[in-house]
């Protein structure tokens, strides 16, 4: 029996010819990293482990970047915790406020990330560098504490489910309608405790944004960790981003897989997960009229270029509804440099949006963003929990940037056809 | 041996709702007891007593990773979680920081609010004082078992991993 994507990464990791679904193994990481929330609990128990120092002061990354820039004094001195941490240990990754951007869009785009490596982060969307073609999952604070001490992990091998996709998506569909209708499909547990992962021609016509989108997302299935086979467009962004030294992995002929979903790319609409779980997905043809009072367009799901490209492309010469809150935030400093020098933070502020510094923020209802009872936004985010964005009686309605632009126009839930005649 | 009053919950309980991060600027156990399951349950901080349990069904502590979640269930004093499953972060986190779960769907199925309900963890059997059934829950494989007599990960990579001092 051979092993899949995930199963031959761990295995190269853990010193051993195969592993199977359900092994305990120990792997060398080649990356641990946390956040303003998660970091400081991991540097309270890496001290209690009695560790002195990190592991290797090049692997480990710290990004403060959900509650900033601080929004209290709580936060702020969270954020000293890790500020003093990366200077006692000399960590060469720590990126401060003006350097910083969301944690998922700013690793890949500092090279920090390259297929074949292992990586675990203290925060559950560090399943995205799946998308690249590397094993990366969400821990806890006290596993990214005993990664920094001692450059390992436990893992028990996951069993997998793999996705066939084949076709083209159709116009304003992204990977962000490709993963909801996942998700729909086969719910907030269906990949629980397993990989995703995800082969096919129709790898071809999805960008990395959308692998990104995608990958990210995979915790919200459940799963262990998504991840894409590599092809041109994972090297050519390989090339463009990192000198790392990379390993591609392919997985076996005759690896096993609980399921096998074939999916067609041309058969997918745009989609809009209903409060309060991902899983709850309708398609256009199933949604009446909603009024929201607030669109965030960003986050580690949807805040690279190619989501503001997209809302730009619809929100210009048009103009935000006047009950309508819309932020945009693009999720690092380079990305929002890039938009300004393409003229989207133009396009957006013309139309009566605001745009932020990159920040975790509103998505958990952090800040920037809070909503109030009884307000609906549509977000290009993750999670659409009770109480995620603010009050317990708000709603989050989960679409993509071209879902959240068009609603931001209309003040309803709309799909992108309804304002790009 | 573990005994205590159950509180029981559904599928899906994720961890924005055992603790919402507005109120995750602060890793104090204490502190984040207080709004312990506040979007869920606005009564489990006054009516959680020491020793109770939560029996829940799938995904429980779905979400984030925030370690934050077990850690303010925990603080409030809660012995032992029982689900049908758990979510795999707030699995590893609850492990790693020694507090008790257990996977078993027959006991988290039947087993209602208020049955005072005995655990022994070392041979996973749950027993339902109230109704006197007796289930089994899914053992833990050996390194699991060392990690939790360890009493959780750091006391585990303090005796075994080699740290770097």
């Amino acid at each position: 029996m051979g092993m899949t994507m995930t199963q031959k990464i761990l295995a190269a990791h853990a010193g051993l010819d195969k592993v199977e679904a359900g092994q305990l193994i120990l792997a060398d990481l080649d990356l641990v990293m946390g956040n303003d929330i998660t970091a400081p609990m991991a540097i309270q128990e890496f001290k209690r482990m009695g560790a002195k120092n990190v592991f290797d002061r090049k692997k480990v990354v710290l990004v403060p970047d959900h509650f900033t820039p601080n929004k209290d004094i709580k936060s702020a001195e969270q954020c000293r915790v890790i500020r003093e941490f990366a200077d006692e240990m000399d960590i060469e990754n720590y990126f401060e406020i003006g350097q910083m951007g969301i944690e998922h869009a700013l690793l890949p785009e500092k090279g920090l990330v390259v297929p074949g490596d292992v990586v675990i982060g203290a925060d559950s969307h560090t399943c995205t560098y799946g998308a690249l073609g590397a094993f990366s999952t969400g821990v806890g604070s006290t596993d990214m504490a005993a990664g920094m001490a001692t450059g390992q992990a436990w893992f028990k091998v996951p069993e997998a489910i793999k996705f066939v996709l084949k076709g083209r998506p159709g116009k304003w569909v992204s990977g962000k309608d490709v993963i909801l209708h996942i998700i729909g499909m086969i719910g907030v547990d269906g990949a629980l405790y397993r990989s995703m992962e995800y082969s096919g021609e129709g790898l071809g016509s999805l960008s990395m944004d959308d692998r990104f989108t995608m990958a990210n997302m995979a915790i919200e299935a459940g799963a262990k960790n998504g991840i894409f086979e590599v092809d041109d467009i994972t090297l050519e962004y390989v090339k463009e981003h990192s000198d790392k030294e990379y390993k591609v992995y392919k997985a076996d002929d005759d690896a096993e897989y609980k399921e096998v979903y074939h999916i067609d790319l041309s058969s997918i609409t745009p989609a809009v997960a209903f409060p309060h779980l991902p899983e709850n997905v309708r398609t256009f043809d199933q949604i009446e009229e909603i009024p929201i009072q607030q669109v965030v367009i960003g986050s580690c799901t949807n805040g690279r270029l190619g989501d503001l490209r997209i809302a730009a492309q619809i929100l210009k010469g048009h103009k935000v509804n006047p009950r309508v809150r819309a932020i945009v935030i693009p999720a690092t400093q380079k990305i929002y440099l890039q938009a300004m020098r393409e003229g989207l933070l133009e396009i957006f502020v013309e139309a009566g949006a605001v745009v932020s510094t990159p920040t975790c923020g509103p998505c958990l209802g952090g800040h920037m963003g809070v909503l109030a009872k009884g307000e609906r936004a549509v977000s290009t985010t993750n999670r659409n929990f009770v109480g995620r964005m603010g009050h317990p009686e708000s709603e989050v309605y989960l679409a993509s940037p071209a879902v959240a632009a068009a609603s931001a126009i209309t003040g309803k839930i709309s799909s992108p056809e309804e304002v790009m005649k | 041996m573990i005994e205590g009053k159950v509180i029981k919950y559904g599928n899906n309980v994720d961890t924005d709702v055992i603790i919402p991060a507005r109120y995750l600027n602060t890793s104090n156990p204490e502190e984040l007891a207080a709004h312990c399951m506040e979007d869920l349950d606005p009564s489990f901080k006054d009516r959680v007593q020491p020793g109770d349990i939560i029996v829940a069904g799938s995904n429980f502590g779905c979400g984030s990773s925030r370690e934050h979640a077990p850690m303010a269930i925990k603080a409030s004093g809660i012995s032992c979680i029982i689900a049908e499953t758990f979510a795999r972060i707030f699995y590893r986190n609850a492990l790693n920081i020694g507090l008790p779960i257990m996977e078993c769907p027959e006991a988290a199925q039947e087993i209602r609010e208020g049955d005072r309900v005995a655990v022994d963890l070392a041979n996973g059997t749950i027993t339902n004082l109230t109704s006197g059934r007796t289930y089994k829950a899914a053992s833990f494989p050996p390194f699991m078992q060392e990690l939790i007599q360890a009493g959780g990960l750091v006391e585990y990579v303090k005796e075994k991993m080699g740290v770097n001092r």
